[in-house]
């Protein structure tokens, strides 16, 4: 193990990697990204593996588009051997009570201020593109095609073995276990497996990021929620879009092997980074896609697994500089789309950190604004 | 023989595919669980768990019982969800 760097890339997801390979892209020498397990474990590799653009904060519409147009060719780009497997079959987004039917309408406005292709569908048409979709319980929809399926483990090896080719190193295994600082200043990192000094340090660690900032004295107003996800047996193709219900809490999506993959959130989950599996998840599941799309229920439930979504307060994340540590940086608090906002988080982080002009103007996602209470909150998560 | 073998049955993964695998440095069960889907099919493991796990403790010079194999996850076997469905609802009666 090296025992300086450049800089060291806290997280081993799609945060991570994107960060790494942006700033070797740009030239940087002597990156070292650590990882606690191996490259994927966190959040990006137990996600449900949608990426969609149908967002109501503008920030969130922005950065979304971005990294879709991006993914559009992410296998040319990172030169990627095997397939990040990107299928933009669209997210068919269905409202339960006529306030969501007026939130979607608000949200399509935002959509098309920043050039996204969405649009308000009417329930017959929703039908049309998900036959056997249960309207009777549902007021209105919204559709774009632009949206889809994306493999968040080979992504985020593309994007590993990209960074990988430019020099980067990754120490998988290895824990950071402190961070140390100097009159303010980061002067390195102590893990499991000895010390690096540097000074700079890139917390990406989403569902871990509160601990790591409390390593260096930062208090972050966020806090990592299981997320649990099951998928069933493969059957052959029959359902083109993701199936999204914020009201009705829960998603639904056609993988390419076949399988369907789907998943709901739990405002009362506890907030202690647990990742195990529960009974509850199982049978809440269960009874929504038995009234919402009759036919899945004939599947066979394979296999569950949960995950941390770190939310903050506007379910928008965090991209900023620590303001009294120097050279310490932070990319969390994605509240459940860190997957998809991968290729934006690492073109906005490296350019911050090597201060040049942003791609994305993201300077209103910083730390302050949860002190300052200017916040635009996010409605459209499940 | 190798690129006909198949370890994975669920998912059509052969023996060639994981030794590549393996000699890209990818050499855990988790790791290649998740860039073939090996052990995330139907049998969950229960056909290609011990085959894989043997080609990585050949590669890495260990036992097979001290390679790791993946995390169990429920439900032990296939369930309909419309049935656990129907359960549910009979217990909130």
């Amino acid at each position: 193990m090296k025992s300086s760097a450049e800089i060291v890339i806290i997280g081993g997801g799609i945060s991570g990697c994107s960060i790494a390979y942006n700033l070797a892209k740009k030239g940087v020498k002597n990156i070292v990204v650590l990882e606690k397990d191996y490259i994927c474990s966190g959040s990006t590799g137990r996600c449900g593996a949608g990426v969609r653009m149908q967002w109501g904060t503008e920030m969130n519409c922005k950065i979304a588009k971005k990294s879709i147009e991006f993914y559009e060719n992410a296998n040319e780009i990172l030169e990627y051997e095997r397939d990040v497997e990107f299928k933009q079959k669209g997210y068919l987004l269905v409202a339960h009570t006529e306030h969501e039917v007026e939130q979607f309408k608000k949200n399509v406005e935002v959509q098309h201020s920043c050039g996204i292709p969405s649009k308000m569908i009417s329930l017959q048409e929703a039908k049309e593109i998900v036959p056997y979709l249960n309207t009777d319980i549902l007021k209105g929809a919204a559709f774009c095609e632009k949206d889809g399926f994306l493999n968040p483990f080979n992504t985020t090896d593309a994007f590993y073995r990209a960074a990988k080719r430019l020099g980067v190193e990754f120490y998988t295994f290895t824990e950071a276990t402190a961070i140390k600082t100097e009159k303010g200043k980061v002067t390195g990192v102590e893990t499991n497996k000895g010390f690096i000094a540097t000074n700079i340090v890139v917390n990406a660690t989403n569902g871990y990021a509160k601990g790591i900032c409390e390593m260096v004295g930062i208090d972050v107003p966020v806090y990592s929620e299981r997320h649990q996800i099951l998928v069933t047996e493969p059957v052959e193709p029959i359902q083109d879009p993701m199936v999204m219900s914020f009201g009705l809490n829960f998603y639904i999506q056609q993988s390419p092997e076949g399988t369907f993959i789907m998943g709901r959130g739990d405002e009362t989950e506890p907030r202690d980074l647990r990742i195990t599996s529960s009974w509850q998840f199982l049978e809440e599941m269960a009874k929504s896609i038995d009234e919402v799309l009759p036919p899945i229920s004939k599947l066979r439930i394979i296999r569950q697994w949960a995950g941390l979504y770190n939310m903050t307060p506007d379910k928008q994340p965090i991209y900023d500089k620590a303001e009294n540590v120097e050279g310490f940086y932070m990319a969390f608090g994605y509240s459940g789309h860190g997957f998809m906002f991968g290729p934006i988080t690492g073109i906005v982080m490296a350019e911050m950190i090597m201060g040049e002009e942003p791609t994305i103007d993201v300077s209103m996602l910083n730390l302050n604004r949860f002190k300052t209470g200017k916040l635009l909150l996010e409605p459209s998560v499940v | 023989m190798d690129g006909k073998t198949i370890v994975c049955r669920c998912s059509d993964v052969t023996l060639k595919e994981i030794r590549k695998l393996i000699s890209q440095g990818y050499t855990t069960f988790e790791e290649i669980k998740r860039l073939t889907r090996s052990g995330m099919g139907p049998c969950q493991g229960k056909t290609c768990g011990q085959l894989i796990m043997r080609e990585i403790a050949n590669a890495r010079g260990q036992k097979i019982q001290d390679v790791k194999f993946q995390t169990n996850r429920p439900p032990v076997v296939g369930v309909k969800l419309g049935l656990v469905a129907e359960e549910a609802r009979r217990n909130e009666k």
